[in-house]
């Protein structure tokens, strides 16, 4: 038995008798009482281990009770995963949510490194300008877009008369993600930017090594690990973008717009199994990606 | 030949003003100075990772004032070694060797060869992060030496090591010095590690080189008074040349009259310069041949390990030996003799 499932039972209303006398969970319950006794030697320690538990059991709890609601439905669920509709639209959102996070890293790393490195006129300005995305409303972001892509728009016009469309197309998904999600893989890079200390690139200039050699070979490794992480978190906010997608892209429909077609269409019950699916294999791509990283660093 | 003319530079808090400097080929050059006073700032314009907002800088016969860093074949060694951490010290030490592309046997040969000479051919497949400071300092001197660069700039690179270990690299330096024909600009605010490493000394001070000259010359005859607090004259008095009698001018002093060898006329104000190991101490007064004889009571005596030092009660500070020290008998509040020679009195006009 593991935590969510005591969880579940309490949820439920199982009996709360019958948890109480498994041994298993007596085992826990134990394991539980001796780190809460070393952790009541540091009250310091103690209050923002709970403050910081407040937050992961918040994230729990949510996905945790959607994740035992469908265990009383499984078939629902393998039928979710055989659904070539729904498989798609995951796809669709997996696919988009890369290439935004490829075009993200392409110009956004150059632009990252510019703002660790150098001081100049405006440079706020420009640094406020990136974090937009992260402060307004996710539908005014969509209707802005609109207005630049759609097939009279200032970057739509001429995109058009190369024959590529964002509005109601792929393109436009990916326009969609990269604008809500650049700040993340920005931020993150001009931070692991900031860590490599400068003279590593004055000394491997001394060394014979031109300003590019120097970047690829000692600036942008040393910084990889923050790089990677913003294009991690690039990538899950392009996923889960919603709102600004449904604008500009009602088709083809992205995994969020069609988990929310099934919502207003057939109730909690229908759009269940496609959000679980969804969360499960960004959850596991995610792991993958996580786990990679630290063996890397290993 | 090292030339740098009229160069400035201001950079956040740092301002170098008006840099004039000749290194001659093959000198061993320290610059020496506080904290603060821009250092590193002309160490970094030498090697072209900033551009002066004015000013010339020559290297062998070629103007490289706009010239990138690569451009320059100038070693360089920071205080704190900039290590690339992410490479071994083997790696670390070819980095330059393997941006030129040349064949890996060569790379191998030459790194072994490298790493020998400076003993760090154990600590091969070491990451920067598990080394000393002296085995880092080791590697970064390596690294830079791998080029055969004309010119070794080092950056305070012997600040963070221990007495033991600076001695070891100290000596180290030397060698590579006089083993090659390598110019190399050394930048301490050490004094002691200025005396011995130099051919000759600049004193850098709020972004000047306020003095040049070889060690005697900076230690023995500074230009003004700030110079001779830093470099550690501890006797600076104030006085007037009250009379001049066959070339040698009596400096008043208020508690002491001085004799010296000056060019000023008399009644000019100066400061007089002497520094504490040139004044000798003795209970009874004694035939020598220094001019300067004065009596006087010691105020204060500090053990320094080896050296002790004597605050006397006429403003004046003296170095003797623990052994001197011990055989004297020395103790407070006792009356004592000291003499100094007039070539050991420094003196400038105020």
């Amino acid at each position: 038995m593991v935590p969510y499932e005591y969880l579940g039972m309490v949820l439920s209303g199982k009996s709360l008798y019958r948890m109480a006398h498994n041994e298993r969970f007596k085992m826990h319950l134990k394991t539980i009482k001796n780190v809460m006794k070393k952790l009541k030697k540091d009250r310091f320690l103690l209050l923002f281990f709970f403050s910081g538990f407040f937050l992961v059991a918040f994230v729990f709890v949510t996905l945790g009770d959607m994740f035992y609601r469908q265990t009383g439905d499984m078939p629902a669920l393998i039928g979710a995963a055989k659904n070539s509709t729904i498989l798609t639209a995951i796809w669709i959102s997996i696919s988009a949510a890369s290439v935004s996070a490829l075009i993200a890293f392409i110009f956004g790393v150059p632009l990252a490194y510019i703002l660790a490195r150098k001081d100049f006129a405006f440079k706020s300005v420009i640094e406020g300008i990136i974090d937009i995305p992260i402060m307004i409303p996710h539908v005014v972001a969509g209707i802005a877009l609109y207005g630049v892509f759609m097939r009279s728009g200032i970057i739509g016009a001429p995109f058009g008369k190369l024959g590529i469309v964002f509005v109601d197309a792929f393109p436009g998904i990916v326009a969609a993600m990269l604008f809500m999600s650049l700040p993340y893989l920005v931020d993150t890079a001009r931070e692991g930017f900031k860590t490599v200390d400068p003279r590593l690139e004055n000394v491997s200039r001394s060394l014979g090594a031109s300003q590019w050699t120097t970047f690829r070979k000692i600036t942008f490794p040393l910084a990889s690990p923050s790089i990677f992480n913003g294009c991690i978190l690039c990538w899950a906010r392009g996923v889960s973008e919603f709102s600004a997608v449904l604008i500009i892209a009602y088709f083809p429909k992205s995994a969020p717009v069609m988990i929310y077609d099934l919502f207003t269409m057939y109730g909690l019950t229908s759009s269940r199994p496609a959000s679980i699916l969804l969360v499960s294999i960004c959850l596991v791509i995610f792991i993958i990606l996580r786990a990679s990283k630290h063996g890397e660093k290993r | 030949m090292i030339t740098v003319k009229n160069l400035q530079r201001k950079w956040k808090e740092f301002h170098l003003k008006d840099i004039n400097l000749t290194i001659e080929k093959g000198e061993y050059f320290v610059i020496l100075g506080p904290t603060a006073a821009g250092k590193t700032l002309l160490l970094e314009l030498i090697a072209g990772f900033y551009i002066p907002d004015a000013g010339e800088i020559w290297l062998h016969g070629d103007n490289v004032t706009t010239a990138t860093p690569e451009d320059r074949k100038v070693g360089f060694v920071y205080q704190d070694y900039a290590l690339f951490p992410h490479f071994t010290v083997k790696e670390n030490v070819e980095y330059g060797l393997r941006i030129k592309k040349i064949p890996k046997d060569k790379i191998n040969k030459e790194s072994q060869a490298m790493m020998d000479l400076l003993g760090i051919t154990y600590l091969k497949d070491r990451y920067p992060a598990t080394l000393s400071g002296g085995e880092k300092q080791k590697t970064a001197i390596g690294r830079a030496l791998m080029l055969n660069p004309h010119i070794l700039l080092l950056d305070e690179p012997l600040s963070a090591l221990d007495a033991r270990t600076k001695a070891g690299l100290q000596d180290e330096l030397k060698k590579i010095h006089n083993e090659s024909d390598i110019t190399i600009i050394h930048v301490t605010h050490d004094q002691t590690e200025a005396m011995i490493m130099a051919d000759r000394i600049g004193i850098m001070m709020e972004g000047q080189i306020v003095q040049t000259g070889t060690t005697h010359e900076i230690f023995n005859t500074p230009k003004n008074r700030m110079i001779a607090d830093f470099v550690g004259t501890e006797n600076v008095l104030e006085g007037h040349i009250s009379k001049k009698i066959d070339g040698l001018a009596i400096i008043d002093t208020g508690s002491n009259e001085i004799f010296a060898i000056s060019d000023l006329e008399t009644g000019s104000k100066v400061h007089v310069f002497i520094r504490p190991e040139d004044i000798i101490i003795s209970k009874e007064t004694q035939q020598t041949s220094a001019r300067n004889k004065l009596k006087t009571k010691i105020k204060k005596i500090i053990h320094l390990g080896a050296i002790v030092r004597i605050e006397l009660d006429n403003e004046l500070v003296a170095f003797t030996t623990k052994q001197s020290a011990e055989e004297l008998k020395l103790n407070i509040d006792e009356h004592i003799y000291v003499s100094f020679k007039t070539t050991a009195v420094h003196t400038v006009g105020r």
